[in-house]
């Protein structure tokens, strides 16, 4: 599947395109398929979205989504070294989502 | 330490209200982010992979307590509590909104801080001897003139789009604390033989993909004709540089292509040119400047004794305190490197504590190293037991400097856009595994510094042992270097191998480590040991 993440403009928190909006959680992310080009460029001459871009993305064992590179698994996540900065700082085991 | 007059306070406030209305009109929707962002840019402010990172200069590392408490008040407001030390000195946020940026800027510009020269095609924070002013071994304080080139070349449109970034260091001692040759413009103060203060000028230098050390083009610049000199340089490069390539648009690259010899020739014409021109600074400009780098007012009549009495004291005595060249005091480096922490990161309330302590004991200054660590230059050596438990109950006591678990790390994938794998974790791994005073101890002065892509933030060229974090399909991946150095004795590491993932590179080192251990002779540290017994036998350590 292909989803769409960026950063907010006003912000620059990671945000996840989730059909309707943009959203700071990963796991609302949608496949935007084909329309992924006509979504960023309207999100974008909109101020909704900076530096959007389209990604590779499949289901973990959960069904939830978990983009293919870790670079952006660590977008979705925070930093590693610092999981209490992370969007799950009470799950001790969050990070291993990452890796 | 310098002050601003009404002119430099009137630039940077200025500066701060053209980003004030840049920022508006990019949020309003005036401005795309291709246009915005070379503003953003040379205000020091980048989208990285969280949020927008803020990089605010420091000019040669040097810090007065009022900025310190300023960075830690911006800490607290706009970021998440902390803030982060780079291999240039500086201080980078990196939890920053955009809307509030210039804010930030103003709230710095009150302090007589800015984010000019942290990004972009220009010359960038030049930087400096963390030891400046307090080093036993120095000619002469390397500021004033860090300083006066900063002024003469800040907003000058002929440096103002150079083909690629360009990076100066000034050190005044044989020892190189400062990675010189890694630059690409390095300057040594020199005296010759008639006592007569010039620089030893080494261009070419820089790490990145292309790393090279820098050569030395000259023995002595008389110290009244140096900018003429760097803007010989600079012409050439302007002039020569492969702007059609952006992997071969620092000068670096020129120098390799034309020769040193080649190179040099040039230079030494548009020199000869310059000259007589005479557009070098007024010699009483840079009494003024220097008038503000007077050294403090020492006591005399100081003791040198101190009591060790204390044992974990004393051990932090004699790793973190180096010779000063007054009398009775001593220059205390703060490792900012604790064990399973993050290298480099500060918190604001570690700020707030170092800014009191140098405004206790220092005279008011501070110092930041490119090894990502702080210095409190100027501390008497009968309150050096005050200050270390006051360092102590900040949980900034390591002991460690220059040692092992003393790793210089770039932010690596954890934060940066540009990072092909992450380096805080594998920074943390290997200080875990060497965490053991006695053994860190043991092994004596020993450098590692890693690098999460091949821009080498993280000095791996430079580290005796290197690491640089690689993208393998998807992975991450590290590569293994041996025999680097940044010191006087400059050297660039050679990557060993195949690379390994992150358990693997943490069991290379220490087989690297090992190695040296059942080699060592007296006296030899890992480089020494290295550069006898040569490559092919920590590589049989390290691959069997």
């Amino acid at each position: 599947m292909k989803i769409l993440t960026g950063n907010d403009l006003k912000t620059g928190a990671v945000v996840w395109w989730d059909g309707g909006s943009w959203s700071l959680h990963v796991e609302d992310a949608v496949d935007a398929g084909e329309h992924a080009d006509v979504i960023l460029a309207t999100e974008t001459a909109a101020c909704r979205v900076n530096g959007g871009y389209a990604i590779d993305a499949a289901p973990d064992a959960d069904g939830k989504v978990r983009p293919a590179h870790i670079k952006d698994r660590i977008r979705a996540y925070g930093p590693t070294v610092r999981p209490d900065l992370s969007l799950k700082p009470a799950d001790p085991n969050a990070g291993n989502w990452v890796i | 330490m310098y002050k601003y007059d009404q002119y430099d306070q009137a630039m940077v406030d200025a500066r701060v209200e053209d980003f004030r209305d840049q920022t508006r009109r990019r949020i309003e929707g005036h401005m795309t982010d291709d246009q915005f962002k070379p503003l953003r840019l040379k205000n020091g402010l980048y989208l990285q992979l969280h949020a927008y990172m803020l990089r605010i200069a420091i000019p040669y590392g040097t810090l007065n307590p009022t900025q310190m408490r300023k960075l830690a008040h911006i800490a607290r407001t706009y970021d998440r509590g902390y803030g982060h030390f780079t291999t240039r000195q500086n201080l980078q946020f990196h939890w920053i909104k955009l809307e509030q940026a210039p804010d930030i800027l103003a709230e710095l510009a009150m302090v007589e801080m800015h984010c000019i020269q942290t990004s972009g095609e220009s010359i960038r924070n030049i930087s400096a001897d963390h030891y400046a002013g307090a080093a036993a071994d120095e000619i002469m304080d390397p500021r004033p003139w860090a300083e006066t080139l900063r002024q003469m070349t800040t907003f000058h449109p002929e440096f103002s789009y150079l083909p690629r970034k360009f990076k100066i260091c000034v050190i005044a001692a044989e020892e190189d604390r400062a990675a010189m040759r890694w630059h690409d413009f390095g300057l040594r103060i020199v005296k010759n033989d008639a006592g007569e203060v010039g620089f030893e000028v080494y261009p070419g230098g820089g790490m990145g993909r292309t790393p090279f050390i820098a050569y030395k083009a000259r023995d002595f610049v008389p110290q009244h004709q140096i900018f003429s000199y760097l803007q010989a340089v600079l012409r050439v490069w302007n002039r020569e540089a492969r702007r059609d390539n952006i992997h071969k648009q620092r000068m670096k690259i020129l120098v390799h292509e034309l020769g040193e010899e080649e190179f040099t020739r040039q230079v030494e014409e548009e020199f000869q040119n310059i000259l007589t021109l005479d557009t070098d600074f007024p010699q009483a400009e840079y009494e003024r400047i220097a008038a503000y780098f007077t050294p403090p007012p020492f006591e005399t009549g100081l003791p040198d004794a101190v009591d060790r009495s204390d044992p974990d004291f004393a051990v932090w005595l004699d790793r973190q305190t180096v010779a000063h060249k007054a009398p009775g005091y001593a220059i205390v480096n703060i490792s900012l490197k604790p064990i399973g922490g993050v290298g480099g990161d500060i918190t604001a309330e570690q700020m707030e504590v170092v800014a009191d302590l140098a405004e206790r004991y220092s005279f008011e200054e501070l110092r930041v190293a490119h090894t990502q660590n702080l210095v409190l230059p100027h501390v008497r050596k009968q309150d050096l037991y005050a200050v270390w438990q006051a360092l102590t109950e900040a949980s900034l006591a390591d002991v460690n400097l220059d040692l092992v678990t003393d790793i210089i790390a770039c932010p690596g994938l954890d934060y940066c856009t540009l990072a092909n794998a992450r380096s805080l974790p594998v920074a943390e791994q290997i200080a875990k595994r060497f965490a053991d005073l006695d053994r860190q101890l043991d092994l004596g002065e020993l450098k590692i510094k890693i690098s999460g892509c091949i821009n080498a933030c993280g000095h791996h060229h430079a580290g005796h042992i290197g690491i640089l974090g690689v993208d393998r399909k998807g992975t991450e991946n590290y590569q293994l270097l041996l025999g680097g150095s940044g010191a006087e004795d400059v050297a660039q590491a050679k990557i060993t191998g195949p690379g390994f993932d992150e358990a693997g590179i943490v069991d290379a080192v220490e087989r690297a480590i090992e190695r040296y251990r059942e080699l060592r002779e007296p006296g030899e540290r890992f480089i020494d040991t290295y550069r006898r017994v040569g490559f092919d036998s920590f590589k049989e350590a390290i691959y069997g």
